[in-house]
């Protein structure tokens, strides 16, 4: 299994080095940049997929963490420390290496926090908040979690939006390039747009082996008991709220880290990145990828991203991601693959074995894991 | 001091009932299907949205009757075109699916209404109108919206206690196989369910537009509220779900006084969420009865 994975990992990466090279060749090397911003998106798509199709826990806020992570690598390294530099701490933070100093777009020069330290920050923050937010929430099921998660991602994004620090409705520009080698920067430049879509394929490659080795593990498999029957899981020994509470801050760390490197890319963010639709949108991704099929997911969502940062999709953008939704979901629930007849089979048997339909009546049924506590359940 | 307090108190009432009637709608839905219809703040936008339309052709009592109308003919065509037939979807699904459905119905009214913002002419006087209460001035429209979802809420209350298709969406809302064996036509329920339910946002949707205009994305943030309080309420019961909706308004009101007015929504639902954190059940369930 193990050689396996690499193999899957290493297919990929040779299809993303075909695609670079046929962009190239082909006169379409701007056609990089749209892919490499997908490839940031897929990584925290990915995430998502993990704790929706695998631990079954939806969640209406991944956005938000996204955010969390871009905006506090903006706010960290575009914030000019530079007035403050007679202060003790600041002093010393300059001595360290924790700020540093660059031109910024008009010439003059700022004091502000290395990136790395900032990166560090990021990811550190938005755990935190995964934790904090995590604890109760994944305590929750069904329309509660929906609710809650929806409820913390309209919280971020209303402090995105109505923060003048954080630019309100403008977001933060300006943000410097993230430097990874001596001359290899993630920055949105024309000059580096080759060398910057290896390194987000290649982080996103890396994610990706991260997570089939945990959904291959023990852990992967716990996780699938709580889906199946999270009583059941956890009566067979496995400890369901701390594996839930992990993957949902797994998910968001791996959402911050993107957050930072796109906005490192882009030079900025903005408060759309925090929205509901934005995280509506990835929950859309994840259910067409099939819920549980990271490599389902990851073609989608690397699809669906590029297409609507082309603007094929133009003013209908919401409204594609909005058919998608309820198409998928009456027609295909377990991902378009299962369409195709191969496929077919092997879905069939794993939805009976995760929910048997009740007979009959055609009610909604209710799986175990993701049912709500429902008043006067009992009398089914 | 006195003055500000009441203008508070009755810009929370004004929102709390109209959050209430919002969040009776979900309770109506859940009962009947027990899953959560996220498309729900849609239909108080499209009642605003279709009865300013229609004004200007039809008198104002007629336009907001034909809004609410069609608005139920759309909330019937919806359970009809994507619920009636799903055998056993999961609570997941089902989800998902309301969430599209709130996009395809928003994208389609910016489609159709363009991203203008819109109301109804005030029912009695006009914008300058006001009555004078206890010291304080509100404007007669806010009447009208206390009294017109006052009046839902002892109707939609009464209808599931003594008639007997209210009875029979009781029946099918504790127990459907049970409610199906005795004969009762089970899916035309279910359908009822959404023609309420939608016609009660359509409703609220009319009387609140001159106050709070209407825009075609207003749903998403009523929809969030209503759940709130439906939530609050402890799904599933009407009289608990006006007290979350009075609660929720005056916390929305009286924060303003407190915190910039960006973070309106957020304060809201911060302490909402503290709220579903400590008694994930609700506040009132308990203490009522019968379900809805």
């Amino acid at each position: 299994m193990r050689s396996h994975r690499h193999v899957q990992v290493g297919a990929f990466m040779a299809v993303a080095v075909a695609a670079q090279l046929l962009a190239v060749y082909s006169g379409k090397a701007f056609l990089l940049t749209q892919l490499t911003m997908s490839a940031y998106y897929t990584l925290a798509v990915i995430a998502l997929s993990l704790l929706m199709g695998h631990a079954g826990q939806i969640s209406l806020g991944h956005a938000g963490f996204f955010a969390v992570g871009g905006y506090t690598s903006a706010v960290l390294t575009t914030l000019d420390l530079s007035p403050r530099r007679n202060e003790e701490i600041v002093g010393v933070l300059a001595r360290v290496g924790v700020l540093v100093e660059r031109a910024e777009l008009y010439g003059g020069q700022v004091l502000v926090v290395h990136p790395w330290v900032a990166f560090l920050c990021a990811v550190a923050l938005s755990v935190t908040l995964a934790f904090a937010v995590g604890i109760p929430v994944m305590k929750l099921k069904g329309h509660y979690l929906a609710m809650a998660t929806l409820g913390v991602g309209t919280i971020i994004f209303s402090v995105a939006l109505g923060t003048t620090w954080l630019g309100a409705a403008d977001g933060i520009s300006g943000v410097p390039a993230f430097p990874l080698l001596r001359n290899l920067g993630v920055a949105g430049g024309a000059s580096e747009r080759v060398a910057n879509y290896y390194v987000a394929f290649g982080l996103l490659a890396l994610g990706m082996l991260l997570l089939l080795n945990l959904v291959q593990s023990r852990t992967g498999r716990a996780l699938r008991a709580i889906h199946g029957a999270e009583d059941a899981a956890s009566a067979m020994g496995i400890d369901v709220a701390s594996l839930k509470l992990r993957t949902f801050v797994l998910s968001a760390a791996l959402a911050a880290v993107a957050g930072v490197f796109l906005t490192h890319l882009n030079g900025g963010i903005g408060p759309s990145e925090a929205s509901i639709m934005k995280s509506v949108k990835y929950v859309a991704i994840v259910a067409v990828g099939g819920m549980g099929s990271l490599w389902g997911t990851l073609g989608t969502s690397l699809a669906l991203s590029f297409f609507s940062l082309r603007g094929w999709f133009g003013a209908f953008d919401d409204a594609v991601f909005g058919l998608i939704l309820v198409a998928v979901m009456l027609f295909a629930p377990d991902g378009v693959l299962t369409l195709l007849p191969a496929r077919a089979a092997a879905s069939r048997s794993r939805r009976t074995r995760a929910a048997p339909a009740p007979e009959g009546d055609g009610g909604y049924e209710l799986p175990v894991a993701l049912a709500g506590q429902r008043p006067g359940e009992e009398g089914r | 001091m006195s003055e500000l307090f009441f203008q508070y108190l009755m810009a929370g009432l004004t929102y709390g009932m109209i959050y209430a009637v919002v969040g009776i709608g979900f309770n109506i839905i859940y009962n009947a299907t027990g899953v959560i219809n996220f498309a729900q703040g849609e239909f108080a936008m499209l009642g605003g949205m279709i009865a300013v339309s229609l004004v200007g052709a039809v008198p104002l009592p007629v336009a907001i009757a034909g809004a609410v109308l069609a608005t139920m003919a759309i909330g019937a065509l919806i359970e009809i075109a994507f619920f009636r037939w799903l055998s056993g979807p999961s609570v997941l699904r089902m989800i998902v699916i309301t969430i599209g459905l709130s996009i395809l119905i928003r994208e389609a009214a910016l489609l159709v209404w363009g991203q203008q913002v819109r109301a109804l002419p005030y029912f009695t006087g006009d914008e300058v109108a006001s009555l004078s209460i206890g010291g304080a001035r509100m404007s007669p429209q806010v009447l009208w919206t206390v009294g017109t979802c006052g009046a839902m809420v002892v109707l939609v209350t009464g209808f599931f206690r003594w008639t007997t298709a209210g009875k029979q969406m009781r029946a099918c809302a504790s127990n459907r196989v049970a409610a199906s064996l005795c004969g009762l036509p089970t899916r035309n329920l279910v359908t009822l369910s959404f023609v309420l339910s939608a016609g009660m946002g359509a409703l609220a949707g009319c009387v609140v537009s001159p106050i709070t205009y209407t825009q075609y994305n207003v749903g998403t943030g009523l929809a969030i509220k209503g759940f709130t309080v439906a939530i609050l309420g402890g799904l599933g019961s009407s009289l608990a779900a006006v007290a979350a909706g009075l609660v929720l308004g005056q916390l929305e009101a009286f924060s303003v006084s407190l915190l910039p007015s960006a973070y309106k929504d957020s304060v809201s639902i911060a302490v909402l969420l503290a709220i579903l954190f400590v008694r994930p059940t609700g506040f009132f369930a308990a203490r009522v009865a019968y379900r809805p």
